[in-house]
């Protein structure tokens, strides 16, 4: 087990830079997931730690050791790859043993270990079928067997989850975590889905365009998003933006003012995005003009969308006990002021002091 | 309406059936015209030689003359020239099992300096007829000393650039996740080709080992010019040629010989036929 330590790592293609100037550090027995929307350079991140990818500027270590120029096979991590990268031609045994085939390992501890990973994850009952034979959710198990019998000091996971059903997701991904926790194994895990991310890590990076965005706990990240993209790419949906002006002790939209509350005192007059959860927002008797355009109904909840004059939709999140407006009604939403959060309308950075 | 739905219901089903009918019609047509051929080699094998020039020419022996299989074996020394024909084969199938397999995983997992273009090359060497560089390689093998020997007979053809083709397109559907996985396993470029690219494309393997074992086999004109009058490299092929030179009037002893020499064809394609015929839909049907 070890620590993994991005320091000023950048990989680039030409001109394009897929990863840049990342420093991040991932404690050792933490699972830390890489989270952004596809291109934002998390698996290129990813691979360069495994080694399938070099590292053109900065210094990447694992545990002591500066790994930058080290063969993947010395590396010491285990990959779990989305598409799982099963050996069709051999069983699920055989799979679960090609590791430590390479380590000179005596043939009876070898079968040994393999077994033991594969009852880790119940797979004992299926040593003698094909990958072909199995269902996904059992080659994704097959995978993560492979990753554990060589007890790795990293596991790396490439959206191991992206290939199975809902269902099959939510019950993986609670697998994966009592797996980590049990194995106590640093683990690096890369997804797009934020559910995935916020459920899972102990620790998410949000990473765009190749750029670290945010890394915290998932409730610091939810509550105090640095940036606007953290906060929209964050909570199903997102966080609501508002453009808006503080005017006086006023902050000034196109659908009505809103008093600056104390929390967010500190913010300079002139022009500012405001931010505002879903659950924040109800519909009632005063706040912010607007029509509905869209009401889904969930369940649990419903949502209504509501577009602000000047063309901003927000998103109101309502108890199934509600009322619910009709499409094409003007309704008031009212913004509770203790969790309005503030962004610099220019950089989109946080204003601190907001929240 | 159950009157009228029968016989929508009889025609519907005998169409198909007709169809298979007019398929099959056509493959058995198709299989007859292929091995018409064979089948009048081997009859006219067991024919007395007056019964060959009779016509029209009987279809089935009604007096086999067995002994005309005996007669070619030794009268023709097939059983040296089998053996060197085997021995020959061997070695070009083993030589571009070889070659073939090496170069092309290098093109399907390697990245090297002018890749492509050294892959164009190797598509190029296709487009050349053999008969074409024959001379050149005349002149090389007798340069090496090497007429009337296996290394001469053989060196030719040790590299083809079809098996080249065909393998690297077959390495080619491997996903790459598979090589990652085993770099990151401590699997090195040959461990890797040898535990997981060969067994899955096995059958493209195959395929080109039945290919090059047929042209291997055949080979006429390049045994030819290499063996001279030594009998002691000198493949079936030339024996046969040889053969029929010398029996003028036993045309059924020279055609005895024929299907001796085919027989290891035969053999070999009813044993591979899965694997041939599973090669070259590959791709086709998926």
């Amino acid at each position: 087990m070890a620590r993994v330590h991005f320091a000023n790592v950048s990989k680039r293609y030409g001109d394009v830079a897929a990863v840049d100037d990342l420093s991040l550090e991932v404690a050792d027995g933490e699972l830390l997931v890489l989270l952004g929307p596809s291109g934002c350079g998390k698996t290129t991140a990813l691979r360069m730690v495994a080694g399938l990818e070099e590292v053109t500027e900065g210094s990447l270590m694992i545990g002591d050791d500066l790994v930058n120029d080290v063969d993947p096979k010395d590396r010491d991590v285990a990959m779990v790859f989305q598409s799982y990268a099963l050996y069709p031609h051999m069983s699920v045994a055989k799979n679960i043993e090609f590791p430590l085939r390479q380590r000179k390992i005596e043939t009876a501890e070898r079968k040994q270990r393999a077994l033991e990973a594969a009852t880790t994850l119940g797979l004992e009952d299926l040593m003698d079928r094909k990958p072909g034979q199995l269902s996904g959710g059992q080659r994704q198990r097959v995978a993560l067997a492979r990753a554990i019998v060589r007890d790795p000091r990293v596991f790396l996971m490439d959206e191991p989850l992206s290939n199975l059903d809902a269902k099959l997701r939510v019950q993986t991904r609670g697998d994966i975590v009592a797996l980590q926790r049990r194995l106590g194994t640093t683990t690096l895990y890369v997804t797009h889905d934020q559910v995935e991310a916020m459920t899972m890590g102990h620790r998410i990076a949000v990473m765009q365009g190749g750029r670290l965005q945010q890394v915290a706990a998932p409730q610091d990240l939810y509550e105090r998003p640095a940036n606007t993209f953290v906060a929209t790419f964050l909570g199903s949906p997102g966080m609501n933006l508002i453009p808006a002006r503080r005017q006086g002790d006023e902050l000034v939209t196109p659908s009505g003012s809103l008093v600056v509350p104390a929390e967010l005192s500190g913010i300079a007059p002139g022009e500012v995005t405001l931010g505002a959860r879903p659950e924040s927002l109800s519909l009632g008797t005063e706040g912010l003009r607007a029509t509905v355009s869209l009401v889904e109904m969930l369940g649990a909840e419903t949502q209504v969308h509501c577009k602000l004059e000047g063309g901003t939709t927000l998103v109101v999140r309502q108890g199934h006990d509600q009322v619910r407006p009709d499409l094409g009604h003007s309704v008031l939403v009212s913004v509770d002021p203790s969790s309005l959060h503030a962004f610099d309308a220019a950089t989109g950075d946080r204003i601190e002091g907001s929240q | 309406m159950p009157a009228t739905e029968q016989p929508t219901d009889v025609v519907r089903r005998r169409r198909p059936r007709a169809r298979l009918v007019a398929r099959y019609l056509l493959l058995t047509l198709g299989a007859v015209i292929v091995l018409f051929p064979v089948y009048m080699a081997l009859v006219n094998s067991l024919l007395l030689p007056s019964q060959i020039a009779h016509q029209p020419p009987p279809l089935i022996p009604t007096n086999p003359q067995w002994h005309t299989y005996p007669d070619a074996w030794t009268g023709g020394h097939l059983g040296i020239y089998l053996r060197n024909s085997a021995v020959q084969t061997v070695i070009i199938v083993a030589g571009q099992l070889v070659t073939s397999i090496l170069a092309a995983f290098a093109f399907a997992f390697l990245e090297f300096p002018l890749k492509k273009t050294l892959f164009i090359v190797f598509l190029m060497t296709l487009m050349i007829p053999f008969e074409v560089t024959v001379a050149t390689n005349l002149t090389t093998v007798s340069s090496l000393g090497w007429f009337n020997s296996f290394p001469g007979l053989t060196l030719p053809f040790l590299a083809t650039g079809f098996g080249v083709f065909l393998l690297r397109q077959a390495f080619l559907q491997i996903p790459r996740d598979l090589k990652e996985a085993a770099q990151l396993d401590g699997y090195g470029h040959l461990r890797f080709l040898w535990a997981v690219a060969i067994p899955l494309a096995r059958p493209a393997i195959a395929a080109l080992g039945v290919f090059s074992f047929l042209g291997a086999w055949n080979q006429y004109l390049w045994p030819l010019l290499v063996t001279g009058n030594d009998n002691s490299v000198r493949t079936v092929q030339i024996g046969l040629k040889q053969l029929l030179n010398t029996q003028l009037d036993q045309l059924n002893v020279s055609l005895a010989g024929t299907i001796i020499a085919i027989a290891p064809l035969i053999v070999l394609l009813v044993v591979f036929q899965k694997q041939l015929v599973r090669s070259l839909t590959a791709g086709a049907v998926k």
